[in-house]
C-alpha cells in the first residue's frame, strides 16, 4: 500500500529553492499522438487498419503487414509485468534528483511489450497490472504501470505525484469567488485537501451571496482582485506570488450578444478586458512566480487552469462576442502553455458547454452544473490532463468539431446548438 | 541454398589504438591512428588499401565517405556500418565477400569512437527513434535498465544467481590483468563484485562496462596476399549474422545466433566442443551467459550451471574474453564490436603474450549490437581458424 502523503514541513527560507529540470522531452512526430491522447486522459496506441496489430513504440508502418494505415485507438492497458527494476543511477537530471525510481517491462495483452514507470503498489513480476498514459513534467506522454486494484492512497505514490497536480496540501488561487462556478471550485479544492485557497473578489464592498460562508472555511482567504486593473493584479502577485501552487482563472464576463443585436463595443470590450486581457495581466504577474517554484518540494507549484468555453473552438452567434473573447483567451493560453513548458507547469484548458448559471438562463438543457465543472477540474489536476471538455454539450461539440469544423460552423449558423 | 565458403580469405594485423577513459580528440583522430597503425604494421602502402569498412557512433555528421577525404584514401569499395557491438563480425563478413569477389584487394576494417566527458549521456538520448520515444524518457538509465529487465527475467526463469554473473566478470578481470591496454588494472574478487553498488537492480556496478575512447582494426585480404606480405593471419571457417530475431519474444531470453547456429558450425565443419576459446560480446554478463547457450556450448537455461562448472580465464577450461573484454578493458563505442575480433586474431597469430590460450586452433567471436528499444537487434558470430 502507498504511504499517505504527510503534510510537508514548513519551508526553510534559508535553503535555496531547487530549480526545475525537465525529464527528456524530445519525441518523434508520430509519437506525439500518444501525448495528444494522454492530454485528454486516454491511453491510445496505433492499431493497423489492415491487420489489427497493435503497435509500440509508435511507428510509420505496421510491424506485421507494413501497412501505413495506423490509427490511434483506445487501449485497456491490461497486461503482465515481465520484469521490474529500481533505478539507482541516471544520466538525466530530472531522474537523478528523484532516485530511486521504479520501472517495469510489461507485455500488454494487446501484444506489444512496453516500458513503464512503475507504481509502488504493483507487485514483483510476474504479476498483472494496468498500463495507462499520463503526461510527465515535460508535458509529454509516458506510460505508467498501475496496480490492478485501486487503493485509497495510490495517488500519493511518489512517481505518480510527479505526473499530476493533486491539490492535496497545495495552495491555490481561484480568481473569482462571486460566481457559482468560483464557489464550487473553492469548495472542491478544500475537499481535495488544499492547504490554502485564496479567493479573488473584484468588488470587496459588495455583499455577494455565498462569499461569507466560503470565507468562514479555515482554508479560505478572500483577497481583492480585479483582473481589469493591472495594479490590483500586481498587488495580489506581491502577496501570494511566492506561495501559490495552483492558479485557477475562472474570472469571466459573459453576455449573450452577437453583432447585430447590440450597438457599440462596450460589452465586447468588457469581455475582452477580463476574458483576454485579464488572463494576460495575470499571466505576466503570476507566471514567473509559479515557474520559479516548479520544483519546490512535494507541493511545488504545478498547474494553471484557464476556464475557457467550447465556443472558443467555433463561434456560437447568440453569444458571439463572448465566443470571440474565449477564442482569444484560448489562443493566449496556448502561448502561456508553451511559455510555462520549460518549467514543467501544466496549463490546463477547460472547455465547458453552457454552464447552469444566470448568463445561460435562456439556453436549453443539458447545462453543466458548477459542481460538475469543479469536479472535472479537480480530476484534471489529479490526473494531470491538460484539455478538459466537461459535460455532454462540450463532448458533442468537440466530436463535431473534430469530425469537420466547417460542417459544425454551418450547423451553428443555421440556428443549431 | 548452402552458404558459400570464405576460403581464400585472410584476416590479419590486429590493431588497438590504446583506450582512454576520456579523450579531447575526435573520432576521426582515432580512425586516423588505426589506419596509420594498419599501414605500419602490415607494410601495405596506403594507396593499396582499396577497401574501407568503418563503424563509429561519434563521427557525426560524417560517415565513412567523409573519412576517405579526411584521410586521403581513394577506395573502390566502401561500407559504413554503424551497428555497434555487431560491427566487427559484420565488417569481417562484408570485407571477406568483397575480397572474394575481387571488388577490393585489401580492406581496412576499423571500429573507432571518441568519448568526451558528456558524450555518453548525449548518445543515449538520441540513439534511436524508439529509444527517444519509448525508453529514454523512462529514467534515462540507457541500456542499464533494459538489461536489468532482461537479467531479472533470466534469473527468475532459469534460476541464475548474481554470483553466476559474477564468475564471468571476475574471470574476465583476471584475463585483463595480462592485457596492458585494459583500463582496469586491479584484480576483482567475487566479494567485491557482489558488493558493487546497485545501478538498476539487479544490475550492479561490475555488470556495467565503462565507456571510453579508442579504436580496434584489422585488415582483410586474400590468403595469397597475406602470405606474400609475410603476415600472420587467421582464416574464416564460418560466419553468420541475424537482425531483429525472435521479435515475438516479449522479453529477450535468446539471441539471434540461435537461429543460424547450425549453419555456422556446418560451414566450419566443426562442433562447439572443438572451439578453443570464445570472445563473447559482454555488454552485460547475462548476455555472455546467453551466448554460451545460443552458440551451442550448453542448452538454454543451463548457462548458470555452465559457468559454475568452468573457469573462463585464458588458461581455464573454457577461455572467454581473453583480453578482459569490455567489462575490464572498457567499451570504446563501436570498437566494442571489434575488441573480440582483434583478440581472437592475436590468439590465432601467436600475438597474445602472457594471456595466450595454449594451442588454440579455432576461436569463436560473437557480436551483439544496437539497443534501439528493449533489446539488441544485431547478432553475428564468426569461427576463425589458425592458418595452415
Amino acid at each position: 500500500m502507498t504511504m499517505p502523503l504527510m503534510r510537508p514541513a514548513r519551508k526553510n527560507p534559508i535553503l535555496r529553492t531547487p530549480q526545475m529540470n525537465l525529464p527528456p522531452s524530445a519525441r518523434s512526430r508520430v509519437a506525439l499522438s500518444l501525448t495528444a491522447a494522454a492530454a485528454e486522459g486516454r491511453f491510445e496506441l496505433q492499431v493497423c487498419q489492415d491487420c489489427d496489430s497493435v503497435q509500440y513504440p509508435p511507428r510509420e508502418a505496421c510491424v506485421h503487414c507494413v501497412s501505413p494505415r495506423l490509427k490511434w485507438r483506445a487501449q485497456t492497458g491490461l497486461g503482465q509485468l515481465l520484469a521490474s527494476t529500481t533505478l539507482h543511477h541516471s544520466n538525466d537530471l530530472f531522474f537523478r534528483e528523484r532516485l530511486p525510481w521504479r520501472l517495469g517491462m510489461v507485455a500488454l495483452d494487446a501484444g506489444p511489450s512496453v516500458m513503464v514507470h512503475l507504481h509502488s503498489e504493483v507487485g514483483e513480476a510476474p504479476s498483472r497490472l494496468r498500463v495507462g498514459a499520463r503526461l510527465d513534467r515535460a508535458g509529454q506522454a509516458v506510460l505508467i504501470g498501475f496496480p490492478e486494484k485501486e487503493s485509497e492512497h495510490m495517488a500519493d505514490d511518489k512517481m505518480l505525484r510527479e505526473m499530476g497536480s493533486d491539490p492535496k496540501f497545495r495552495k491555490a488561487l481561484v480568481t473569482d469567488g462571486k460566481t457559482p462556478v468560483g464557489q464550487a471550485l473553492v469548495r472542491a479544492l478544500v475537499k481535495a485537501g488544499a492547504d490554502i485557497v485564496w479567493v479573488g473578489h473584484a468588488e470587496p464592498w459588495k455583499k455577494l451571496p455565498g462569499l461569507a460562508e466560503l470565507a468562514a472555511l479555515p482554508q479560505v482567504t478572500l483577497l481583492p482582485l480585479d483582473l481589469s486593473n493591472e495594479r490590483s493584479v500586481i498587488t495580489l502577485a506581491g502577496e501570494i506570488g511566492g506561495k501559490v501552487d495552483i492558479v485557477i482563472n475562472n474570472a469571466e464576463v459573459h453576455r449573450s450578444h452577437g453583432i447585430g443585436n447590440r450597438t457599440g463595443t462596450d460589452v465586447a470590450r468588457m469581455e475582452m478586458e477580463i476574458n483576454y486581457l485579464g488572463l494576460l495581466r495575470l499571466s505576466q504577474a503570476l507566471g514567473p512566480a509559479l515557474q520559479g517554484r516548479a520544483a519546490d518540494g512535494v507541493t511545488h507549484a504545478s498547474a494553471w487552469v484557464n476556464l475557457l468555453s467550447i465556443y472558443a473552438l467555433s463561434n456560437f452567434p447568440p453569444h458571439g462576442t463572448y465566443s470571440a473573447s474565449k477564442a482569444a483567451a484560448y489562443s493566449l493560453s496556448q502561448c502561456l502553455r508553451a511559455e510555462m513548458r520549460p518549467s514543467g507547469i501544466r496549463v490546463v484548458h477547460v472547455f465547458p458547454g453552457p454552464i447552469d448559471d444566470e448568463w445561460n438562463q435562456n439556453m436549453p438543457p443539458p447545462k453543466l452544473s458548477p459542481e460538475a465543472l469543479a469536479s472535472a477540474v479537480i480530476k484534471a489536476l489529479r490526473d494531470g490532463t491538460e484539455d478538459v471538455y466537461p459535460g455532454d454539450v462540450a463532448q458533442e461539440w468537440l466530436q463535431r468539431w473534430r469530425d469537420n469544423p466547417k460542417v459544425l460552423e454551418r450547423e451553428i449558423a443555421a440556428g443549431g446548438t | 541454398m548452402s552458404r558459400q565458403s570464405y576460403a581464400g580469405v585472410a584476416v590479419a594485423v590486429p590493431i588497438t589504438v590504446p583506450y582512454q577513459r576520456y579523450s579531447t580528440q575526435g573520432a576521426h583522430w582515432f580512425v586516423g591512428q588505426a589506419l596509420q597503425a594498419l599501414i605500419q604494421a602490415s607494410g601495405v602502402a596506403k594507396d593499396d588499401i582499396d577497401g574501407l569498412c568503418l563503424s563509429s557512433f561519434s563521427l557525426s555528421p560524417d560517415t565513412a565517405v567523409g573519412l576517405t577525404q579526411h584521410l586521403g584514401l581513394s577506395p573502390r569499395w566502401l561500407d559504413h556500418i554503424p551497428t555497434g557491438g555487431a560491427s566487427g563480425v559484420m565488417a569481417l563478413r562484408r570485407a571477406a565477400r568483397a575480397v572474394q569477389a575481387g571488388d577490393a584487394d585489401v580492406v581496412a576494417c576499423i571500429g573507432a569512437d571518441t568519448n568526451h566527458v558528456d558524450s555518453f549521456r548525449q548518445t543515449l538520448g538520441s540513439f534511436s527513434h524508439f529509444a527517444r520515444d519509448a525508453s529514454y524518457p523512462y529514467g534515462s538509465g540507457g541500456p542499464n535498465s533494459v538489461f536489468a529487465f532482461i537479467t531479472a527475467n533470466y534469473m527468475r526463469t532459469y534460476g541464475a544467481q548474481r554470483e553466476d554473473f559474477g564468475r564471468i566478470a571476475v574471470d574476465q578481470r583476471s584475463n585483463a590483468l595480462k592485457n596492458p591496454n585494459a583500463l582496469f588494472k586491479k584484480p576483482l574478487s567475487l566479494d567485491e563484485y557482489m558488493a558493487g553498488r546497485p545501478i538498476s537492480d539487479p544490475i550492479h556496478l561490475f555488470d556495467c562496462v565503462m565507456p571510453c575512447a579508442g579504436a580496434d582494426a584489422f585488415l582483410v585480404m586474400s590468403e595469397k596476399r597475406a602470405q606474400d606480405l609475410g603476415l600472420p593471419h587467421a582464416i574464416i571457417r564460418g560466419a553468420i549474422e541475424r537482425h531483429n530475431a525472435f521479435a515475438s519474444d516479449p522479453i529477450m531470453v535468446q539471441g539471434g545466433w540461435r537461429r543460424d547456429l547450425a549453419d555456422l558450425y556446418a560451414q566450419a565443419d566443426a562442433a562447439p566442443a572443438q572451439v578453443d576459446f570464445v570472445q563473447t560480446y559482454d555488454d552485460y554478463p547475462v548476455i555472455v551467459m546467453m551466448q554460451f547457450e545460443d552458440l551451442g556450448f550448453c542448452a538454454k537455461g543451463e548457462g548458470p550451471q555452465f559457468v559454475r562448472d568452468h573457469r573462463m580465464t585464458h588458461d581455464g577450461s573454457f577461455p572467454n574474453n581473453t583480453s578482459g573484454g569490455q567489462l575490464s578493458v572498457g567499451q570504446a563505442g563501436a570498437a566494442g564490436g571489434f575488441i573480440g575480433m582483434v583478440e581472437a586474431l592475436r590468439q590465432l597469430c601467436d600475438l597474445a603474450g602472457e594471456r595466450t590460450v595454449p594451442g588454440a586452433q579455432l576461436g569463436l567471436v560473437s557480436g551483439f549490437g544496437m539497443v534501439t528499444y528493449d533489446r539488441c537487434l544485431c547478432t553475428g558470430a564468426v569461427l576463425l581458424g589458425r592458418s595452415a
